[in-house]
């Protein structure tokens, strides 16, 4: 496997990494305490690609704790909040986008 | 890298000769297959036991005619993923009927124990200490197999049809 | 029913307990991810969006009502309550917890069900017809061949690190209900002109980024060599196919890359070494396997019992009755499909309520046994016609006699980017859209058998390019786009779809499905001409026309 160190990661606006917790498989994000949280808010937002890389190297280096960390976008509203900057992010944020049973 | 031989932690006998090595003047080795095809005959006049590492994209046909010669063949994992191995080991075994010593490298890890003793290998290049001492451990679990390959082991299809013979022969 | 023996459930829970070793060796770090991936997947466990999704192997399709009882439990104690049938015969868990999949695994074990080999580059669970044993005109029951092949497949010491998934399909009667001209391998049992049983053997079918409609690789392989014949090619296949691309790594490609002569040469010889070994099926072992399998002890009973004339005048009743109930092999009973595509509701999903429900019917109308169709919906395989009114009401209760079955909202569906890390597009509101669209059952009846498929993006879980209609998933700047495909089907005369033009943005889906439909309408020859068959006589154009016109 190819160290993330070596992978070229460009970012073009605010992202966060964000992985799956292995006992259980819950979405979480990295933050900037050096952990892990299951809510968007506590993510660390980074803005340079060096920022980004350096983000991802040391959730990687947690295999125990998380499975398939990953950069991903994020959108920065003037409040402060985080909010996911696509699709995918944001069903993995906030959940299924469908009724679960017939209505 | 522990060898694990007839099922147990041993010391490897041979020597890992690479391409452009020198060769020492006995005991045994291990040689790359393009080494060894490049002169076949020396190595196999020479003193001490020889084996030759084959590579898993490589027909083993080009193998066949040293065999009765050859005290071991080492074949390879280069991942744990790549299966190719599993199917020139029952060829040697099954086919060709390779007695000697029919060793696994490379990738070779806890999990993959039971299906390489069922295709014939005897000796395993483990990759971690730990599962080299989980060997006997490992090779326990099951009990119950369903195909029929050259490992002598009894498949369940045979222990049905023995259980119906002796059944019927009770009646 | 086939009946596990001692041997059998030996083995399952070796597996569950070596499966049990490598979580806690993953849990604890002695594992790293890389190594244990290809451990999980091994045993049906992938990671998706929100959790772990836990795939389980029903194989051919036949589960016992204690085993639909049991996946039921499953779905309550360890996940949320609900499980998503495939279409390939087996359940979906979404929300499983990785510390308590062996738990799950060994309480489905105690019901001979297991998690073996459903997802990971080996040899997937082996398919049948739903209708299998009770079809009429079936030249025998192929879920022996399936079972003997499950056997065979399982844990096999050479073909478990394959280049890629392989897939085994069987079927044993005219029309094919299993799609194997879609599979790796797919087998259809049939009598020669000799009067001999055996198989037509056909290779490398697929789909994905890389359709192929499966060739004849060999016309008849008799039943003793069936088994000697696959290993055969297997063993080509491990050795020879592509493991430097992943997506080039299938049987098919191999296959397309040879030369299906060539293909078939090499096997042939492979097969000439080992065609007389331990693999040759003699009749005692045939006979063996097929012991194992139990068939109910059907009455004498009349082919229009009174309770069914009683209820012949209810119209819903009615509606239910022909377009859900099939004709089985044995008078007075039917083959009843149960579907699993309500309006507005994900395709394939059942509520563990549902299964417990499903199974109780089970028991008390159709000998306790269920069948899971490729088409997603379940099926209670022997119900006595005076029991179809009595049976028709408890499924409307329960939410399972939608009478759409092969109609135009018997969608089949992959999960879609609502929980799969492999989508590009969603996929399950695209289908509840459209089930709303077409919610009117006279004019879905009036449309008649119109299939359609759906993926969220290229692997096709979805089977959209075999769909009448088939819709893909695509991603655009960040946007859900959807390709439409018309003219596939996956049955005996199975093909691929052709596109109709550019894709369509998500919120068009439904008007362009609509579009397509009504302009079949104005162009099918006569009410009996089906979809499939108009775009066949009139090719995409005249569709195409009508979609594109004034977009």
């Amino acid at each position: 496997m190819t160290s993330p160190l070596q992978q070229k990661i460009k970012i073009t606006g605010p992202s966060m990494v964000t992985a799956n917790r292995t006992s259980d498989g819950i979405v979480i994000y990295r933050t900037a305490q050096q952990g892990w949280s299951a809510s968007l808010s506590d993510a660390a937002v980074v803005r340079t690609s060096d920022e980004a890389r350096a983000l991802l190297a040391e959730a990687n280096a947690d295999d125990v704790g998380a499975v398939g960390a990953y950069i991903a976008p994020v959108e920065l509203k003037d409040s402060g909040e985080i909010k996911p900057g696509n699709l995918r992010e944001r069903i993995r944020s906030k959940g299924l986008t469908i009724d679960l049973l017939p209505a | 890298m522990p060898l694990v031989k007839d099922g147990k932690i041993a010391a490897d006998l041979f020597v890992h000769v690479f391409d452009g090595a020198e060769l020492p003047g006995d005991g045994a080795i291990l040689v790359p297959a393009a080494r060894f095809l490049e002169d076949p005959q020396a190595l196999l006049a020479r003193a001490g036991k020889l084996g030759v590492i084959w590579p898993n994209n490589r027909d083993i046909d080009d193998l066949v005619p040293y065999l009765d010669r050859l005290a071991a063949v080492a074949l390879v994992f280069p991942s744990f993923r790549d299966g190719r191995a599993y199917s020139q080991a029952r060829l040697l075994r099954e086919r060709y009927g390779f007695e000697g010593e029919l060793r696994a490298t490379g990738q070779v890890l806890r999990d993959q124990f039971v299906f390489m003793l069922r295709a014939g290998f005897d000796a395993f290049e483990v990759k971690k200490d730990s599962d080299a001492a989980a060997f006997a451990a490992t090779t326990k679990r099951y009990s119950v197999f369903y195909q029929p390959t050259g490992d002598g082991r009894v498949t369940a299809l045979n222990r049905r049809m023995q259980l119906r013979h002796s059944e019927s022969a009770g009646q | 029913m086939y009946a596990y023996d001692e041997l059998d459930r030996t083995l399952i829970n070796e597996r569950v307990s070596e499966f049990r070793d490598q979580v806690k060796r993953r849990l604890s770090g002695e594992l790293t991810e890389d190594e244990f991936k290809m451990l999980r997947l091994q045993n049906g466990v992938y990671l998706q969006l929100h959790a772990y999704m836990f795939r389980v192997a029903i194989p051919y399709g036949t589960l016992s009502s204690k085993q639909l009882r049991t996946l039921a439990h499953v779905a309550r104690r360890y996940d949320r309550g609900y499980g998503h049938f495939t279409t390939r015969q087996n359940i979906q868990y979404n929300w499983i917890k990785l510390s308590e999949l062996p738990d799950a695994l060994a309480d489905l074990a105690e019901v001979g069900i297991h998690a073996m080999q459903t997802s990971g580059n080996n040899m997937r669970n082996v398919t049948s017809d739903q209708w299998a044993g009770v079809a009429p005109g079936e030249i025998e029951d192929p879920r022996i061949w399936s079972e003997i092949l499950r056997q065979h497949t399982t844990l096999h010491p050479e073909f478990s690190f394959l280049p890629r998934k392989f897939k085994i399909a069987i079927t044993a009667s005219d029309h094919d209900r299993a799609a194997i001209k879609i599979h790796d391998i797919g087998l259809r049992l049939y009598r020669n002109a000799e009067g001999e049983t055996g198989f037509e053997v056909l290779v490398g079918g697929g789909l994905g980024r890389t359709p192929f409609i499966a060739k004849t690789i060999k016309p008849f392989v008799s039943r003793r060599d069936i088994l000697s014949y696959v290993e055969a090619i297997l063993r080509v296949y491990n050795q020879y196919g592509r493991r430097d691309n992943i997506y080039k790594a299938r049987i098919k490609i191999l296959v397309h890359e040879l030369g299906i002569e060539k293909f078939a040469a090499e096997v042939e010889e492979e097969w000439e070494h080992i065609r007389d070994s331990a693999l040759t099926l003699e009749d005692s072992v045939i006979e063996e396997i097929r012991s194992r399998f139990s068939y109910p002890a059907y009455d004498k009973l009349p082919h229009m019992p009174e309770e069914l004339k009683k209820t012949a005048h209810d119209p819903h009743f009615e509606a239910w009755r022909r377009n859900s109930v099939f004709t089985h092999k044995v008078q007075g009973y039917s083959i009843v499909t149960l579907s699993l595509k309500p309006v507005g509701g994900p395709p394939g999903d059942a509520t563990a309520d549902q299964m417990d429900a499903v199974a109780d019917l089970a028991d008390k109308y159709s000998f306790g046994e269920i069948r899971v169709g490729h088409e997603q919906n379940l099926v209670l395989p022997h119900v006595a016609k005076r029991d179809l009114p009595a049976l028709w009401k408890a499924l409307d209760k329960i939410g399972l006699a939608t009478p759409n079955i092969n109609l135009v909202s018997d969608i089949i569906a992959c999960p879609g980017l609502d929980y799969c890390s492999l989508a590009n597009a969603r996929s399950i509101p695209i289908a509840q859209e459209l089930t709303r669209r077409f919610a009117n059952h006279e004019t879905a009846n009036m449309i008649g058998r119109l299939h359609i498929n759906i993926s969220g993006c290229i692997n096709a879980c979805g089977h959209h390019h075999v769909g009448h209609i088939g819709i893909l998933g695509v991603e655009k700047n960040g946007e859900e786009f959807y390709q439409i495909t018309i003219g596939g089907r996956a049955d005996e005369n199975a093909q691929m779809g052709t596109l109709i033009g550019p894709a369509v943005p998500y919120g068009d889906v439904a008007d362009v499905i609509e579009d397509i439909v009504e302009a079949y309408l104005a162009l099918r020859a006569r009410p009996d001409e089906l979809f499939v068959d108009t775009v066949k006589r009139l090719g995409v154009e005249p569709f195409r026309e009508r979609v594109y016109a004034t977009r």
